[in-house]
């Protein structure tokens, strides 16, 4: 099963069990958890399922191409619930079949990892889940985002899509695997690894990414100012990659890494509660449907 | 009649190390309950997996036994009138309480004579009191709980079934949505639900579904199969008694079962490959009849025999990747220089408000090298310490360290001892962390004794000069278990700096970075500290309150001697020599405790006037020449022998003598002898503090 064969069955599959399809959000980050989709999405009570590819970036990863497991920018496969299914861990172990892992062939384990995010003020309780003692999905409980208890809890998985396609392709280097047709990842990302890594270690300004970083989070505070959670929120994703440039690139000392990530944090909060009167205020319309479910 | 009752409550995979004491949590509070209500069972079990908690309690009663209570009613000169009739009152009061009036009876009561109603309460049906022992799952405390979905409960993980069986009658509850069955799971992959007909064969049911659900049992089948692979291989995989419990905690069903990995990866430090295998992987180590490590790992799955090739070629390709990893990183750490993890450190924050590691390195280095000079040690040795503590963290700016923190001081001597650095250098650097917890082992070279001295004295000082003195329950630097540890290394090694010369030296080192301008606030405030760790861990020594007080009189001197002579002390609690002692100087101290300490002035033994007096001043003489003797020797016995010879002395002394004179220049040399001697005395001991029974 190559690459793109292995997300278009991860989507299909969770298609079937009534999720959003989404695309990933065009604006840099470092986890799908940071998509609107999730971040935004998961805030107050109204229900919402939803799966997506997210291309993720990790400047401090970045191996210049060179190391076959670390990459400057990964794939994960994210899917939000909530609230969170009954049935969560078997639907999940059910899409592991529609990769061709039966689970009673292996040994899948779900091992103790909470998580936490100190940029967004979130963090949950789950697992990592093990497939033959790899680590290949992420498996959290949200518990507060951006400050507010998740009321209903909604559920994450986030899958590695490059180690899942390495146990599946039995490949040791995640540039040997198969992306689709005879072409492997590294004819595709290899150039882009190198190049970024060549950026963020060597190349990047850091003093213009100082005065990035400023430039955004002060427009981040205008448009929450204004109201405008979903503007808003693009500048705080933008103020964190700055961020994490800057952290990658060894700009930022130890002392400074605690006033920049409570920055982000303080805008992330900000961003969450606004978010959650606007949904209020509109009547938290995604509520309509169950009610309507109701009634029926 | 009695029925067995089963509880199981199922949830999705438990952290590991929450289960056992979410385990024993749920027995304690059964039996405390059981009891509580009166309920007789024969015994009572308790099982855990991953995936659940469970009780069995065999023979448990259908019924309640029943109670007689007491209720108390007006007092018996309202209850009667003059003739010794029942008053309305009384007639009120058994009625009220369901009673005849001659069931009433009188008694006295501390407070008077009242009449009571025996009231006899039936036991109520079991099976109807049962909701609350199912009702105590949800009062079990877990370090961290969580909510799902839009339930209000949090719990451990979410809830996903729920048994609930009094012989073959399920007990009607619900938790969070979750109603009681019969339904338990089975293996999440290998078995099937199972349905209990009855809390009998329990563990049987369930092993058939693939699920061992006694602990006990699930280990035993784990070490089991060790010992079987160990014996067909000719392998020995080194007891490692935490691993195997959480190993116990994180399956259902255990399969050994083994793998390999390259050779050239043995080149790694052992303690590196052995933290790779355990630390991200569980896996055990595995050595060869010599001890030495053997390119194989040894790994238990959740699951039976079948398939076993694919799992072990799935975790080899992990761990290949983990080493990959790990041979990286070491290798990236080989190609530094000592200055450039040095240059590092200086940028890595040790704690706010503190400073940097290469802060704490250099106010380390004082202390050490102090605490090496003070102690008498030889010029090698101070040189040693010297450099073992400007290297002491060097390694925490390594890629390693990084990656697995664990390996502090572990990787620091490794690459020290590349490096060129003496092997009491290196060594001492791994040592300073000992002892990590309560028994750990203590540093094996007098080097590493001093730095981790040292390491223990900076931290407490300089957390406590930036006030984050420990409260409570909260001690986020763990100061109290470092203060336990410079007690204990102390004691073993017969450390010969008193307290206080070590109090002052770190104060000083900490004034000399600028952390403190308050020399003597902070002195008071750790001497304030100590007191009440020497206190508290006196205590858990089994040292009584009063001889812990007697004890416990600053200036604390020598901490091995400290602790010695309250155990000591301990030992000789209750006997008549000490009520004998303890009488004799009690009354010295009385009596001395009448000058002030700025009088304090030498007898003149001219002025003597009795032989008592005189008799008692040169055994005072010997007993300063001999005590302080003894105690510096820690020969606890022979000064204890000092101060017994003395006791005769001193009865014959206050027989014959009497201290308040009228003369004021006789009283006045009498006060100052008796002050001279308390002073002595309490070099060992505040007597007057010990309760002495009479």
């Amino acid at each position: 099963m190559n690459v793109q064969e292995v997300i278009l069955n991860l989507q299909s599959y969770w298609a079937k069990q009534n999720c959003f399809l989404m695309q990933p959000y065009d604006v840099e980050k470092g986890a799908g958890t940071m998509n609107p989709m999730t971040f935004l999405r998961s805030i107050g009570p109204e229900p919402w399922n939803v799966a997506y590819v997210e291309p993720s970036r990790r400047p401090s990863d970045g191996r210049y191409g060179e190391n076959p497991n670390r990459l400057y920018q990964h794939h994960q496969f994210q899917v939000l619930m909530k609230p969170s299914p009954d049935n969560i861990q078997d639907l999940f172990l059910q899409s592991l079949e529609a990769l061709g892992i039966k689970p009673e062939e292996h040994d899948i384990r779900f091992v103790e990892d909470n998580w936490e995010d100190a940029t967004l003020n979130a963090w949950g309780l789950g697992w990592e889940v093990w497939l033959d003692g790899m680590e290949i999905t992420q498996f959290t409980y949200f518990q507060q985002v951006g400050g507010l208890d998740a009321a209903p809890v909604a559920v994450e998985l986030t899958y590695g899509i490059e180690r899942i396609c390495s146990y599946i392709q039995d490949k040791e280097n995640v540039f040997d695997l198969e992306w689709q047709g005879g072409f492997t990842y590294r004819d595709i990302f290899y150039q882009p690894e190198l190049e970024h890594s060549t950026y963020t270690f060597q190349v990047a300004d850091h003093d213009m990414l100082k005065q990035l970083f400023i430039t955004y989070e002060k427009e981040a505070g205008r448009a929450l100012e204004e109201g405008l959670v979903f503007p808003a929120y693009d500048y705080i994703l933008k103020c964190s990659h700055t961020f994490n440039m800057l952290d990658a690139g060894g700009a930022i000392s130890v002392t400074e890494r605690t006033g920049y990530i409570g920055r982000v944090r303080k805008l992330a909060r900000k961003c969450a509660s606004i978010h959650y009167a606007t949904r209020e205020n509109l009547g938290f319309p995604l509520l309509k449907e169950e009610k309507e479910d109701a009634g029926s | 009649m009695t029925r067995p009752f089963l509880l199981e409550v199922g949830v999705e995979e438990m952290p590991a190390q929450y289960i056992d004491d979410a385990r024993e949590e749920l027995r304690a509070k059964m039996e405390k309950w059981l009891s509580d209500q009166r309920l007789s069972y024969s015994a009572i079990h308790t099982y855990s997996t991953p995936r659940r908690l469970s009780v069995l309690i065999e023979d448990l009663t259908e019924k309640q036994s029943g109670t007689v209570e007491e209720a108390r009613g007006p007092a018996v000169t309202i209850a009667k009138d003059e003739e010794g009739q029942w008053t309305k009152a009384a007639l009120g009061f058994a009625r009220g309480q369901g009673v005849e009036a001659d069931q009433l009876v009188e008694k006295e009561t501390s407070q008077g004579s009242y009449v009571f109603a025996n009231i006899e309460k039936k036991g109520e049906a079991t099976i109807d009191l049962l909701p609350e022992a199912i009702a105590l799952l949800t009062t079990l405390t877990f370090p961290k709980s969580m909510r799902w979905g839009r339930e209000q409960l949090r719990y451990v993980r979410p809830i996903r079934w729920l048994v609930a069986l009094f012989g073959d009658d399920i007990v009607p509850y619900e938790i969070a949505g979750v109603k009681s069955g019969r339904e338990s799971a089975g293996h999440r992959f290998l078995g099937e639900t199972v349905s209990l007909p009855h809390p009998r064969d329990y563990e049987q049911a369930l092993m058939r579904a693939f699920v061992l659900v006694n602990p006990e049992a699930r280990k035993d089948a784990i070490r089991k199969q060790l010992e079987m692979l160990e014996e067909e291989q000719n392998w020995r995989v080194p007891g490692d008694e935490d691993l195997l419990q959480e190993v116990t905690n994180l399956v259902e069903y255990p399969t050994v079962l083994y793998g390999t990995f390259a050779e050239r990866y043995l080149q790694l430090p052992d303690d590196v490959l052995i933290t790779t295998m355990r630390e991200h992987q569980r896996y055990f180590a595995v050595r060869d009849t010599t001890g030495h490590l053997l390119p194989y790992f040894v790994t238990v799955r959740n699951g039976d025999h079948r398939y076993l090739e694919q799992v072990q070629k799935g975790n080899e390709k992990v761990l290949r990747a983990r080493l990959a990893d790990a041979v990286f990183f070491y290798e990236e750490d080989q190609a530094r220089s000592l200055d450039q993890f040095m240059e590092k450190l200086e940028h890595i924050v040790e704690r706010e408000q503190v400073g940097s590691l290469g802060d704490k390195q250099r106010r380390t280095v004082k202390i050490a090298r102090e605490l090496a000079v003070k102690a008498g040690f030889s010029e090698e040795v101070i040189e040693n310490v010297t450099r073992a503590a400007q290297l002491l963290k060097f390694d925490l700016s390594s890629n390693m360290v990084d990656e697995f923190p664990e390996l502090q001081g572990i990787m620091g001597a490794d690459y020290a001892f590349r490096l060129g650095e003496k092997e009491a250098v290196a060594t001492a650097i791994k040592e300073q962390y000992l002892p990590r917890f309560n028994g750990d082992e203590l540093p094996g070279t007098t080097v590493g004794l001093l730095v981790s001295m040292a390491d223990k004295w900076d931290t407490i000082m300089t957390s406590l000069a930036i006030g984050l003195t420990p409260t409570g329950s909260q001690d986020p630097h763990g100061l109290r278990r470092q203060a336990q540890a410079i007690v204990q290394m102390a004691n073993r090694y017969d450390f010969p700096v008193p307290f206080e010369t070590m109090l002052s030296l770190t104060v000083e080192a900490v004034r000399e970075e600028g952390l403190t301008s308050d020399v003597s606030e902070l002195s008071r405030e750790a001497g304030e500290f100590f007191a009440l760790r020497f206190k508290a861990l006196l205590g858990e020594e089994g040292v009584a309150h009063d001889v812990v007080n007697a004890v416990l009189i600053p200036p604390y001197g020598r901490l091995d001697t400290l602790f010695a002579r309250a155990a000591f002390l301990q030992e000789k609690h209750g006997t008549d020599e000490m009520k004998e002692v303890a009488e004799a100087f009690g009354r010295v101290n009385n009596i001395a405790k009448k000058v002030a300490d700025e009088e304090m002035n030498p007898p003149e033994p001219e002025a003597f006037e009795q032989e008592a007096e005189r008799e008692l001043y040169s055994a005072y003489v010997t007993l300063k020449q001999e005590l302080p003797a003894f105690l510096a020797k820690k020969e606890l016995q022979k000064a204890w022998e000092t101060l017994v010879r003395l006791t005769p002395t001193i009865h014959r002394y206050f027989d014959g003598t009497m201290v308040m004179s009228e003369d004021d220049k006789l009283r006045t040399n009498r006060l100052r002898q008796m002050q001279l001697l308390s002073r002595e005395i309490n070099r060992f001991a505040r007597f007057q503090s010990l309760v002495i029974p009479s």
